[in-house]
């Protein structure tokens, strides 16, 4: 299947699918060490975010999570991409920052964890 | 978003590392939030100057920023997580201080002027009426907006940056004139006596316009740190970063009075009161400068500290920019207020420094800082100038 996104920051890459119907929030709710989703409560909570291509409707929480991401990338702990239902500010700043890809607009519930994904440009492939 | 040919060489990169990610931020901003294009900012003040909040992950980036990027317009910082020269004092631990230190040192190598205020209008960053900006601190965005009519968004630390890099910011949001209609009439039917009755009003807007612009009538005068406690106050318990006054604020006259109404009786005030206040009486921190003492501000504190001593176990810290410390250095009220055992607490204030776990219980003017305090951890009470400094002499709040 082929989606046809928004690209925030613009790359290719292959990985495999972590969803989420929750919002994330960087700053506090992932280990930027581990890569492992703290939060209480969060659908991931204690699952790591690491090489994955992080598939979430959208950023949550203190704006310092674009700092978070950057943290994590220069740690190795980062996820490989990230596909949002609509990105805002924090995960924008921080994919750019980062240079991790992100794209955006396109129906993440087309998604499932596991799912092999291709990212090239705006378009994502589940193969 | 259409770009210039000059904005199009920046994004490409013909101006270095820091233009092109600036720019690589802008136009995914503007994107995201509808912007056609980028306008001219006259001036630029960014947040995310704690090294509490930074992090090393924040410093990094920052770091990787000054290798090549220079402002390119007059810049401001936001308050630092401690006073820069009188740290020690103030019981900051060394390791944090040579951390914070080199955030400072990073900013003052991207050509920033490295003055630490939430209120940059006091110290030489005085916007004009219509002047389009990108500002960053909460307070300082609302009092731009709305007392000095410029534009301003809301900005996070890293597009504020981005637009002193390029000089622009995406045309969206406050910038439009469009959405800067108020859309909620706020009528003022209760008395406002002391400072911290501005705080309880914000409290009581805040709550009562959540998300929207108020038109604000029946207030027959105000001052500076009235308006500046209230714009601090507002923007913090809900309301968008402008409002109208009318009478008091430029571009009142301009408004059409919103249909929508609502109205704010003594009771309000009451009710903000009592939301803050907490059942406390032991007082451990007194701190006042939420946003920062103008001078005005100081010298009531030197009058009302004259002769007097702070209660040994309680701390009261006066929050301030160095400008408006260096003013009172000269008119000698600095000295009234250490000989009294206050402590200047300069570049930095109760919302960014870190006290979580230090003091069990505030006395402030402020509403934000009671608001930011409970975050670490602390009892708060407000009241007026003269409650707060009783507070710090007796160790009691009355």
């Amino acid at each position: 299947m082929e989606l046809k996104g928004r690209i925030i920051y613009k790359g290719k890459i292959q990985g495999q699918a972590l969803v989420t119907s929750m919002p994330i929030s960087f700053y506090g709710g992932v280990d930027p060490n581990t890569g492992i989703v703290l939060e209480k409560g969060h659908e991931l909570q204690g699952q790591s975010i690491k090489d994955k291509i992080l598939v979430f409707p959208q950023g949550k929480g203190s704006t310092v999570g674009s700092y978070t991401l950057y943290r994590m990338k220069k740690n190795g702990t980062a996820p490989s991409a990230l596909i949002n239902k609509e990105t805002e500010t924090i995960i924008a700043v921080g994919a750019i920052i980062s240079e991790i890809p992100c794209i955006d607009k396109l129906d993440i519930t087309k998604f499932k964890t596991g799912d092999k994904v291709t990212i090239e440009n705006d378009t994502a492939i589940i193969t | 978003m259409e770009l210039t040919k000059q904005e199009q060489a920046m994004l490409d990169g013909k101006e270095g590392y820091a233009v092109r990610k600036s720019m690589e931020i802008l136009v995914a901003l503007g994107e995201i939030f509808g912007a056609k294009n980028l306008i001219d900012v006259g001036s630029v003040q960014v947040a995310g100057v704690s090294y509490h909040n930074l992090g090393d992950a924040g410093l990094e980036f920052l770091n990787s920023l000054a290798e090549d990027g220079r402002v390119k317009v007059l810049t401001t910082l936001n308050p630092a997580g401690m006073d820069l020269e009188n740290w020690q004092q103030l019981g900051i631990e060394p390791e944090f201080a040579e951390k914070q230190n080199l955030v400072i040192d990073a900013f003052q190598r991207m050509g920033i002027l490295v003055s630490c205020t939430c209120t940059p209008y006091l110290i030489g960053n005085l916007p004009i009426y219509g002047e389009h900006l990108a500002w960053s601190e909460s307070s300082a965005v609302t009092f731009a907006n709305s007392v000095l009519g410029a534009k301003t968004n809301r900005e996070g630390g890293p597009s504020a940056l981005a637009a002193a890099f390029v000089g622009k910011t995406p045309c969206y949001g406050l910038h439009l004139e469009e959405n800067r209609m108020a859309d909620i009439h706020v009528k003022v039917n209760a008395e406002l006596g002391k400072l911290s009755d501005w705080g309880a009003l914000g409290y009581a807007i805040g709550k009562k316009a959540e998300n929207k612009i108020p038109y604000i009538t029946n207030i027959k005068n105000a001052q500076l740190d009235e308006l500046k406690s209230f714009c601090a106050s507002s923007v913090t318990y809900g309301a968008k970063p402008l409002f109208y006054i009318k009478g008091i604020t430029p571009g009142a006259e301009l408004q059409k009075q919103p249909d929508q109404i609502v109205t704010i009786e003594q009771a309000d005030l009451k009710n903000a009161y009592d939301n803050i206040n907490d059942d406390v009486s032991d007082i451990d921190f007194v701190c006042v400068g939420c946003p920062h003492c103008s001078i005005k501000e100081i010298q009531e504190i030197a009058e009302l500290l004259m002769g007097k001593k702070v209660k040994e176990g309680t701390e009261l810290w006066v929050a301030t920019s160095r400008t408006v410390k260096q003013l009172s250095d000269k008119r000698g009220y600095t000295v009234t207020i250490e000989a009294a055992g206050g402590k200047f607490a300069c570049d930095t204030c109760m919302a960014v420094a870190p006290l979580k776990g230090r003091f069990k219980a505030l006395a402030t003017t402020s509403a934000k800082g009671c608001f930011y305090s409970r975050q670490n951890l602390m009892k708060t009470k407000m009241g007026s100038m003269k409650e707060c400094i009783n507070a710090a002499v007796s160790g009691k709040w009355n």
